[in-house]
C-alpha cells in the first residue's frame, strides 16, 4: 500500500465517522471521545511547539502526505465538517425544545377546545354570516 | 347537526386575503374548525375567529408541520372528536372532497385517509410540479413501506387514534413525509394501520401558485428528511 493511501484511508474513515455520527452516535460516550481527541490534539501542538522543526512534517511524511502544513489543512477540513455536524444536530434539538414550549404557550393561551364547542354550539348558521351567540346551548346530538 | 365528531385543523400563515371564506365554507359542513396562526403578519387570525374558527396563536412562526401538531393537540382537548381532518388555508381544497373522505372513515375499516390527486385527471398540475410531487411520493413510499399515490397532500382524515400517537417534528416543509413515515410505523395490537386514499381536486388558483411550492422546495424536502 502506498504512503499516499494512507491519509486517504485515514480521511475517509474520518468523514464516514462524522456521517454516522451525525445518523446516530449521541451521548456520553461520543462527547467523551471528543474531549479525549481535543486532549490529544493539545497534547500535539504543545509538543510541536517545544520542538517545531520537524514534529508536523514527520507526522504527515508517516502518514504519506508531503508537508506538515498539509496534514494540518487535511485536519481543519475533517474536524469543520465535524463542527458542522454536530452544530447541526445541536441546532434541531434546540429547534425542537423551542417549539414545543411555543405550543405549550398558544395552547394555554386559546381556550380549550371543548370550551369552543360549548360557545359555538352546534348551531351553526348555515350561511355562516356571523359567528353564533354564544348563549346557543352545547350538548345536542345528533 | 352531523359531523361534531371531526375538527378541522388548518395551518394559517398570511392567508387574510382568503381565509374568511374557506372557514365559512367548511362551517356550513364541519362545526369544529382550529386555525393555528403561525405568526402571521396580517390579519389572518381576527379573519378567521370572525368566521367562527377557534384559533391558536404561535407566538412566534414556527412551520406549517409544527401548526399542524399544535393543532392536532389543541383538537385532542375536545373528547368528543373522533376524526381530524388537516385542511389548507389557501383555499385550494374543496369541501365536498372532505366530506367523501370522512364517509370513508366513517365505514370503520381504515383509520386514516389520504387525499390524493393522481387518482383522477380533475387536478391540472404543471409537468414540472407533477415530476416533484411523483419523486417525492417515490421517496416517501420507499423509506416508509407505504403505498400511496401522493404523498405531499394537504388533504387526510385521521382517526383520533392515529393523531394521538403523531409526533410531528419536522417543522417545515418536510412533515407530511414524517406523517406518512409515522403512521407506516405505526402499530394497534400489532397490526399496521389501516388506510385508504381518496381522490381529490386541488384548485391551483393564481393566489395559491403565487404561494406554492417550488421545483426547489423539493430539494429542501429531501435534505429535511435525510439529515433529521
Amino acid at each position: 500500500m502506498s504512503r499516499q493511501s494512507v491519509i486517504q484511508i485515514l480521511l475517509i474513515a474520518a468523514v464516514l465517522a462524522i456521517a454516522w455520527r451525525l445518523l446516530i452516535g449521541s451521548g456520553q460516550r461520543t462527547q467523551a471521545l471528543r474531549r479525549l481527541g481535543l486532549l490529544f490534539l493539545l497534547g500535539i501542538v504543545i509538543y510541536s511547539i517545544i520542538d517545531p522543526s520537524k514534529t508536523w512534517t514527520n507526522l504527515a511524511k508517516a502518514l504519506g502526505i508531503g508537508r506538515g502544513a498539509d496534514l494540518i489543512l487535511y485536519g481543519l477540513v475533517v474536524a469543520f465538517l465535524g463542527f458542522v455536524v454536530t452544530t447541526y444536530k445541536r441546532f434541531r434539538d434546540m429547534e425542537t425544545r423551542y417549539t414545543r414550549l411555543a405550543r405549550r404557550i398558544a395552547l394555554d393561551e386559546a381556550p380549550s377546545a371543548a370550551e369552543h364547542v360549548s360557545s359555538t354550539g352546534s348551531a351553526v348558521t348555515l350561511s355562516g354570516e356571523v359567528p353564533p351567540s354564544p348563549s346557543v346551548k352545547a350538548a345536542d346530538a345528533d | 347537526m352531523q359531523n361534531e365528531d371531526v375538527w378541522l385543523v388548518v395551518p394559517l400563515y398570511d392567508e387574510a386575503a382568503v381565509i374568511a371564506d374557506v372557514v365559512r365554507e367548511a362551517r356550513a359542513v364541519f362545526p369544529n374548525i382550529v386555525c393555528v396562526d403561525d405568526g402571521s403578519h396580517d390579519a389572518s387570525a381576527e379573519r378567521a375567529e370572525q368566521a367562527g374558527a377557534a384559533v391558536v396563536r404561535h407566538p412566534v412562526n414556527l412551520g406549517q408541520g409544527a401548526a399542524l401538531q399544535t393543532g392536532f393537540d389543541y383538537a385532542l382537548g375536545d373528547p368528543a372528536m373522533r376524526y381530524v381532518v388537516t385542511y389548507d388555508a389557501d383555499g385550494q381544497h374543496q369541501i365536498h372532497d372532505v366530506e367523501v373522505m370522512v364517509e370513508r372513515i366513517r365505514r370503520g375499516d381504515v383509520r386514516v385517509v389520504f387525499g390524493s390527486r393522481f387518482l383522477d385527471e380533475r387536478t391540472e398540475a404543471s409537468a414540472s410540479k407533477r415530476l416533484v410531487l411523483r419523486a417525492a411520493v417515490a421517496y416517501t413510499n420507499l423509506t416508509t413501506g407505504t403505498r400511496l399515490t401522493d404523498a405531499h397532500n394537504g388533504l387526510r382524515v385521521l382517526h383520533r387514534d392515529v393523531v394521538r400517537r403523531l409526533d410531528i417534528t419536522q417543522n417545515r416543509m418536510a412533515h407530511a413525509s414524517e406523517i406518512v413515515a409515522q403512521i407506516g410505523s405505526m402499530r394497534f395490537d400489532g397490526a399496521k394501520v389501516t388506510y385508504a386514499e381518496e381522490p381529490v381536486h386541488i384548485l391551483y388558483t393564481d393566489y395559491s401558485k403565487a404561494k406554492g411550492q417550488s421545483l426547489w422546495n423539493a430539494v429542501n424536502i429531501l435534505a429535511e428528511l435525510i439529515w433529521r
